[in-house]
């Protein structure tokens, strides 16, 4: 079947299996950081943006997205890459594999709220599993980049 | 993990309706839990673009279709209104949010899982289930109904709000299943608590008419939440034992009939089980 959407900001036209999760189908298009975790619909890993909301792309067939935005990390790369590096400051991504997914969620976190309390940010990340980190690091690097974004804004006015 | 051969994004609920009376078909609603099946699927019908992913306010009250998220019903501004917290409690702690924008209330109400928190909450607000053919049918009714190829369009809350409703569960961790689940809400003419993750599927506690329509003081709370834990069937699995489900029934309604009636004086609760 062909599958017609919107990836990392382009249009783009396939051919797919109708069976293909999107995970597959992104990986194949060459988004690796889009990453094979639990496959239970648990840990986050795999996580993307649907027409600008957090899914996880092992749990929902590609043939659904037709004529919808996709969006992983590889089309974030300024956004990401100033909360990585809060992130990274912090020492929190030790082995990294789960650090695309929780940094997709924790963008869309920051996109919904400016300056979310720790309890929220606890909440809303509370379906991206680590297996290395404890999670404090990455609270630590959050909360820094908040800061330094507001710092950031406050200068610019 | 499921197997798919094709897929069919449907025009029309007849079409699904059709589509879906074939053995091999089936249809979606987030996918999640099917996708663990090991089953081999002929056509996995789409309804995601038949508009049943609204939350409105009808004559008959709040009709929520069978595609709404369950990120939907924690966010929903009417359906806080309406249950004061309740709603965002129940689905708040299940999973993740990546995975509460693909789970759908249809799908979570058509499983009728033992472990849903979403099937304890609508039971109690006494939701109605609205199928295509058949129409519409009383969720008590719908839990005990063996599966069939009817499809859920929406789910329909009374117009009449409960005056408080409130919702506890019991988790060995904060995004797991639940060990128990606990749902009350009171109406001015009725009590309904259901208990849910027994670990069978929810059900609703019979025989609380003496205690209908008005306030209740601290030794009916006990006195309820004790007839719970005597008639209230709980089984063991890996999670917790049929024991220790027994005590969790008394205390967690308890607990909720004590939010309930916090909720009513305008105090708020605190849902932390």
């Amino acid at each position: 079947m062909e599958l017609t959407l919107t990836l990392n900001g382009k249009k783009m036209s396939r051919l797919i299996e109708p069976g293909v999760l999107l995970l597959d189908f992104l990986r194949g298009e060459g988004c690796c950081s889009v990453k094979r975790g639990c496959e239970t619909s648990n840990c986050g890993l795999c996580t993307v943006f649907l027409d600008d909301v957090p899914v996880l792309s092992c749990s929902i067939l590609a043939a659904r997205v037709q004529g919808r935005r996709v969006t992983t990390l590889e089309g974030l790369r300024q956004e990401a890459e100033e909360l990585a590096t809060f992130i990274a400051a912090q020492g929190a991504e030790q082995c990294g594999f789960c650090n695309p997914g929780f940094m997709m969620n924790a963008i869309a976190l920051l996109r919904e709220k400016e300056e979310p309390t720790v309890e929220e940010i606890r909440a809303y990340l509370a379906g991206n599993l680590c297996r290395c980190s404890g999670y404090e690091g990455q609270l630590r690097g959050i909360l820094a980049f908040i800061e330094w974004r507001k710092k950031k804004r406050g200068g610019a006015q | 993990m499921i197997g798919i051969r094709d897929y069919k994004r449907a025009a029309t609920l007849e079409e699904a309706y059709q589509l879906n009376q074939k053995r091999g078909n089936r249809l979606l609603g987030g996918m999640l839990w099917l996708k663990l099946s090991r089953n081999s699927v002929q056509t996995a019908i789409d309804i995601g673009g038949l508009g049943l992913d609204k939350i409105e306010e009808t004559n008959e009250g709040l009709r929520l279709g069978a595609m709404v998220t369950l990120r939907q019903i924690e966010l929903d501004e009417k359906l806080q209104t309406y249950g004061g917290g309740a709603f965002r409690e129940a689905v708040g702690r299940i999973v993740g949010v990546q995975f509460r924008n693909l789970a759908t209330l249809g799908g979570s109400i058509y499983g009728r899982f033992g472990f849903s928190d979403v099937l304890t909450l609508f039971l109690a607000l006494d939701a109605e289930v609205c199928l295509y053919k058949r129409g519409r049918v009383p969720l008590r009714d719908y839990a005990a109904l063996p599966y069939d190829r009817d499809i859920i369009t929406h789910l329909l809350l009374p117009k009449a709000a409960p005056l408080a409703v409130a919702y506890r569960s019991a988790r060995l961790t904060k995004t797991d299943f639940p060990l128990l689940t606990c749902a009350c809400a009171v109406k001015s003419d009725a009590l309904q608590i259901a208990v849910g993750a027994r670990p069978g599927k929810a059900l609703l506690l019979s025989g609380l008419e003496k205690y209908a329509g008005r306030r209740l003081d601290e030794e009916e709370i006990e006195e309820i939440a004790h007839h719970a834990a005597t008639t209230v069937p709980t089984g063991s699995n890996t999670r917790g034992s049929a024991a220790y489900r027994t005590h969790l029934v008394q205390v967690l309604c308890a607990r909720a009939l004590r939010d309930c009636f916090r909720k009513e004086d305008g105090c708020g609760a605190d849902a932390d089980s």
